[in-house]
């Protein structure tokens, strides 16, 4: 692996979903470096839209992404989900398929390494069966395998969605706002859990996040948005009190 | 494919144990298919025949024949007039009838034998009411009616029933403790309760006395279903056509007018 | 601080005006019925004897009539309106998803599924059965097929709706994993729709076993036809045998569609 891996690259990234009231007004950064990076800014100002530009779930209105050197622009069909199996998702409300049970939902990461007979039959190799079990003691809800995923609380199944996001063996991982649903206990949890996996995979991990604290403790550095661009991009040592300003605005809430 | 730090590679069981009764449940629907159509005696090349005849049949109902449209609005307005008239006197009736089928209201001895005879109202397919009321009162509307007043008390009755006995007494006794009268009671937290489901069973039953009341026509109980079953009978398969369209436009019709009437009087969908 | 009269109404002046002229609209439709349509009083007053004149021809019940023609034409009754129901399921799978905003995006698949879907509802089977019989001859296919053809329109609708009601994040979820769009409807969209299936499967087989018993009296098999005999040879009891078949049986079909939905749930 050269130094010089570029996990991530966005060129110029612009979104609208309303003609005239851009999201994303010109989004531009690269990742070259493992580890968590965590994006902050205030709500509505187009974090989730980044992310999911990134995996194409939703398509840019202008700009490029670069994944592993590949441009996924153009993208369709065939080579889109080729390069999103290589993008893994966790989601703020988990998204586990509430009916199938835990070790299922592990499963389902290989989903884009398979044929739709293949899914229907179930017919996942020992390979996967094994890395699947690995990865749900690794998260510690071994006791949970066969249990319907719905029957977990919700720290529990972000802890299937992370281990389903890395059952993908992904070049990276988007994690958006993974922790705003959970007590602040389980939060720090979880976090501990994506830095464990970005560290062991040599991966790196964009996450989204509201909690700066919870931000600068655990990543290696932070990117601040507002109003559809990047103010700061940097270490989580360099957020300062004005810089927090210009990013969420108003001085009250930092008292 | 890399796994994380793991002390010995084991093989894991494979989660996913195939369920028996999912493989019997398969063989026994193929099974059946292959009984029914057996001993129903359907075979293939009847069924090609048949696609033959529906050619030629398609060809003569295009392009569908209006000419005989007063015949065609008699039949349709027929079977309006059955349809209003028997939900007006069906739903009247079955405001009676369900609140003696209420069993928080009344004793047993008389909500048992009035849910039974709900039972029967709906146990019975419309045609086959309409063709008893046909032998016993003769031809025409007055048996549509009849029988879809049957048909109403079936459903309404039925629902307003239930309805009923949902009725949340703490609503009935927060409005008692502000120490309004009876009357009152009622109309502020019995009625806005069920005011709002009752719009929706109306406007379900009429649809449902309408698209019957252009059926029991074929039984000689009035209406469109008579003027279409003649036309089949001396091979007016244009005119035939004609009768399908109107009676498709008018469900719709209806359809997009109820949704307005439940707009109106502000339902949940 | 000066004093504001605030007003309070239930409804506004315009949602007053509209259910008053929905009120009166149904009365004058009413009103209007009752005057020009054709009931001939006699009749009318006539009912309740002619009425009990039937009843009594039907007693007692013809039960030595059962076996003989009655139970395999029942037989034949339930045969229809099973294959019937499960010949929907080829129609009314694809024009539901194609009718699923959420699963086919275009607009011009909507119209054209809703087309189909609402067409098929507005037609009843009897004049489906009407029309397959002028087709394929009187018999037992012209009843499967116009079973199948009424259904297609209640299932498809139904089921378009269930589609539509299902939480999107796990499609979501699997879609971000490069999964293929059959592996998102068998994993994200079918565990979430498959209680609503079955329900609605069942729900509409319970009305075509009701809808089948009387298409043979349009020729279309099953127990209509022994029905439409007995009535024409005016064998009352006969026909009192036939009735309560039918009611037994759909009796039946209703306690085993209520068991199988209490064990689902």
């Amino acid at each position: 692996m050269s130094a010089m891996q570029r996990y991530l690259d966005v060129k110029g990234l612009k979104k609208q979903y309303i003609e005239g009231t851009p999201i994303l007004k010109g989004i531009d950064f690269s990742i070259e470096q493992p580890g968590i990076i965590a994006i902050i800014g205030p709500s509505g100002t187009g974090k989730s839209t980044l992310l999911r530009c990134i995996n194409r779930l939703v398509s840019p209105s202008d700009g490029r992404i670069i994944i592993n050197n590949q441009d996924t622009s153009n993208a369709s069909g065939k080579a889109l989900r080729n390069l999103r199996r290589q993008v893994a998702m966790v989601f703020q409300e988990y998204n586990l398929v509430e009916r199938l049970s835990v070790i299922e939902n592990v499963l389902s990461g290989r989903l884009g390494y398979m044929s739709s007979w293949q899914a229907w039959r179930r017919k996942y190799t020992q390979q996967d069966i094994n890395t699947a079990f690995e990865l749900l003691a690794a998260v510690g809800l071994t006791d949970q395998a066969n249990k319907r995923a719905d029957s977990l609380s919700g720290g529990q199944r972000q802890r299937v969605g992370i281990a389903r996001a890395v059952m993908q063996d992904p070049s990276i991982i988007l994690a958006d706002e993974p922790t705003s649903s959970l007590d602040p206990k389980t939060a720090v949890e979880i976090m501990a859990l994506l830095e464990r996996f970005a560290r062991e995979k040599n991966i790196p991990a964009l996450v989204n996040m509201h909690d700066v604290k919870l931000a600068q403790r655990f990543a290696t550095r932070i990117i601040g948005m507002s109003n559809g661009h990047i103010i700061y991009d940097g270490p989580p040592q360099g957020i300062s009190d004005d810089i927090l300003n210009k990013i969420y605005g108003g001085e009250s809430w930092l008292d | 494919m890399a796994g994380l730090k793991t002390q010995q590679l084991s093989a894991h069981p494979n989660p996913f144990p195939k369920k028996l009764w999912h493989y019997a449940a398969g063989i026994l629907i193929i099974a059946y298919l292959f009984y029914s159509i057996g001993t129903m005696g359907l075979d293939w090349q009847r069924f090609i025949e048949g696609l033959g005849h529906a050619d030629k049949l398609l060809d003569r109902m295009f392009p569908p024949n209006f000419s005989r449209w007063e015949l065609l609005l008699e039949g349709l307005l027929e079977s309006l007039e059955i349809a209003v008239i028997s939900s007006a006197a069906g739903i009247f009736l079955s405001l009676f009838i369900g609140l003696l089928a209420a069993r928080n209201f009344m004793p047993n001895w008389v909500s048992v034998p009035v849910r039974g005879f709900i039972a029967i109202c709906r146990s019975f397919h419309p045609v086959i009411i309409a063709i008893l009321f046909v032998k016993s009162v003769g031809f025409g509307a007055l048996a549509g009616i009849l029988t879809l007043i049957i048909a109403t008390i079936g459903f309404i009755a039925k629902l307003f029933a239930e309805a009923i006995e949902e009725i949340s007494f703490k609503q009935v006794e927060a409005i008692q403790a502000t120490g309004a009268n009876f009357i009152s009671v009622i109309l502020f937290s019995v009625m806005p309760q069920v005011f709002s489901r009752f719009i929706g069973f109306a406007t379900y039953q009429f649809d449902s006395n309408l698209r019957n009341s252009t059926m029991v026509g074929i039984v000689g109980a009035g209406g469109l279903g008579g003027t279409l079953f003649s036309a089949f009978q001396r091979f007016d398969y244009d005119f035939v056509a004609a009768i399908l369209i109107t009676i498709i436009a008018l469900i719709l019709f209806w359809e997009f007018l109820s949704t307005l009437v439940r707009r109106i009087f502000q339902c949940r969908k | 601080m000066s004093q504001i009269n605030q007003q309070w109404q239930r409804f506004t002046l315009a949602q007053k005006l509209s259910r008053y002229s929905v009120y009166l609209l149904f009365v004058m439709a009413l009103v209007m019925s009752m005057r020009t349509v054709e009931i001939i009083p006699e009749f009318f007053f006539d009912a309740p004897e002619q009425m009990m004149d039937m009843f009594s021809r039907m007693w007692p019940v013809d039960v030595a009539f059962y076996p003989i023609t009655v139970h395999a034409a029942i037989i034949e009754t339930l045969n229809i309106a099973t294959l019937g129901t499960l010949v929907t399921l080829i129609f009314a799978v694809p024009l539901a998803l194609l009718n699923a905003s959420n699963v086919v995006a275009s607009p011009i698949a909507h119209w054209v599924a809703r087309f189909f879907l609402v067409s098929s509802r507005s037609v009843n089977s009897l004049v489906w059965a009407l029309l397959f019989v002028a087709i394929f001859g009187p018999g037992v296919l012209a009843g499967v097929l116009a079973i199948a053809f009424r259904s297609v329109g209640f299932v498809g609708k139904l089921l378009a709706e269930a589609l539509e009601e299902i939480d999107m994040g796990s499609v979501e979820a699997l879609r971000a994993t490069g999964a293929p769009w059959g592996a998102v409807m068998l994993k994200g969209y079918w565990p979430q729709v498959m209680p609503a299936f079955y329900s609605i499967v069942l729900f509409r087989w319970d009305i075509n076993v009701r809808e089948s018993a009387v298409l043979g009296l349009v020729g279309a098999g099953g127990i209509g036809v022994v029905l439409n005999d007995s009535m024409n040879l005016f064998e009352w009891q006969q026909v009192a045998t036939s009735l309560l078949a039918i009611f037994a049986v759909v009796i039946m079909a209703e306690i085993l569609v209520v068991n199988i939905r209490k064990r689902m749930i």
